[in-house]
């Protein structure tokens, strides 16, 4: 009998923790880390969700040449501010501008780069 | 001690049943595990419940349907970045065969095109004719063909039957496809 209890209350334990110890981002969130905390700053986080309700996928991995590979486009601040890549809508006019750092540069510090978050599964996520 | 097993495996389920719908929610970005609670611009973001909350539901992914949400007039996303361009809708499907024991996939340009130019996947990632693209679901989960989008941005891969949808009795009874690859 009190192995079951112990059994239960090990059960309510785990089903209460549940939701703490398995937090997740959201599924298709991008961190991008390539050169940020190498240059200083927190890794960029993308919220991928965001911006395809509002623009669909060609604008960005076709129009803005952004590849579909976390990391790898060689996006860069100069290219940005000369409004390559992000810059093509974050200038100040369609979207905030670059110098409000702290909104693409929002990650918790060693976040490696990839597609992260996930109901159900984890996918491919390292890319 | 007896009375009391009913009332813990009561509230046993109860406390489960609570956790998996807390699970089930948005996390908010201060508790995704990604982003720094601590920066200063934190509550300017947009938090995925807002944002995702009013969109069409999916029990995968992200917890959107985002074909029907885009079907659906819930969203509208733009096609060109300046100028709206009118969209190239290819309403033709394309079976995959070679599926071993699965069923077969038939494969709908249409949601894609919906979302998406031809440019995006041909012919960088798929060439277009029929049997010259190597498709596996090792690549797949590698990250390349489908897997591109599946299981990063677009529904994930546990969601075998929205691909592997079609019955080989189905086909081999007449069904209407607009092409057919073995793969």
């Amino acid at each position: 009998m009190k192995c079951r209890q112990r059994g239960a209350l090990a059960a309510i334990t785990f089903a209460c923790l549940v939701p703490f110890v398995f937090a997740w981002a959201e599924y298709a969130d991008v961190t991008i880390n390539t050169r940020s905390e190498l240059e200083g700053v927190a890794p960029v986080i993308f919220p991928h969700w965001f911006h395809r309700i509002r623009y669909q996928c060609s604008v960005c991995h076709v129009d803005l040449g952004i590849r579909m590979r976390a990391g790898t486009t060689g996006i860069t601040m100069e290219k940005l501010i000369d409004g390559q890549y992000c810059g093509a809508c974050h200038d100040g006019d369609t979207a905030w501008s670059a110098d409000n750092c702290d909104l693409c540069h929002s990650g918790r510090p060693g976040l490696e780069t990839g597609i992260k978050g996930g109901h159900e599964t984890t996918g491919p996520g390292i890319y | 001690m007896k009375p009391y097993r009913p009332i813990l495996l009561s509230v046993a389920l109860l406390a489960i049943a609570t956790a998996s719908l807390s699970a089930g929610k948005w996390q908010s970005l201060k508790n995704d595990g990604l982003h720094d609670p601590s920066n200063p611009s934190i509550d300017v973001l947009q938090e995925p419940s807002e944002a995702l909350g009013v969109l069409q539901p999916d029990p995968a992914g992200n917890k959107v349907d985002w074909v029907q949400s885009l079907e659906l007039g819930y969203i509208e996303p733009r096609r060109g970045l300046r100028d709206e361009e009118a969209p190239e809708i290819l309403d033709s499907t394309v079976l995959m065969k070679n599926t071993q024991e699965l069923p077969y996939v038939l494969f709908p340009h249409k949601p894609h095109t919906q979302w998406m130019s031809c440019e995006a996947c041909h012919e960088s990632i798929f060439i277009s004719q029929i049997d010259a693209n190597p498709i596996n679901m090792g690549r797949i989960l590698d990250g390349e063909y489908c897997g591109l989008c599946h299981g990063a941005v677009s529904f994930p891969l546990t969601e075998c039957n929205r691909c592997h949808n079609t019955d080989s009795a189905a086909i081999s009874a007449g069904g209407a496809v607009g092409e057919e690859g073995s793969q």
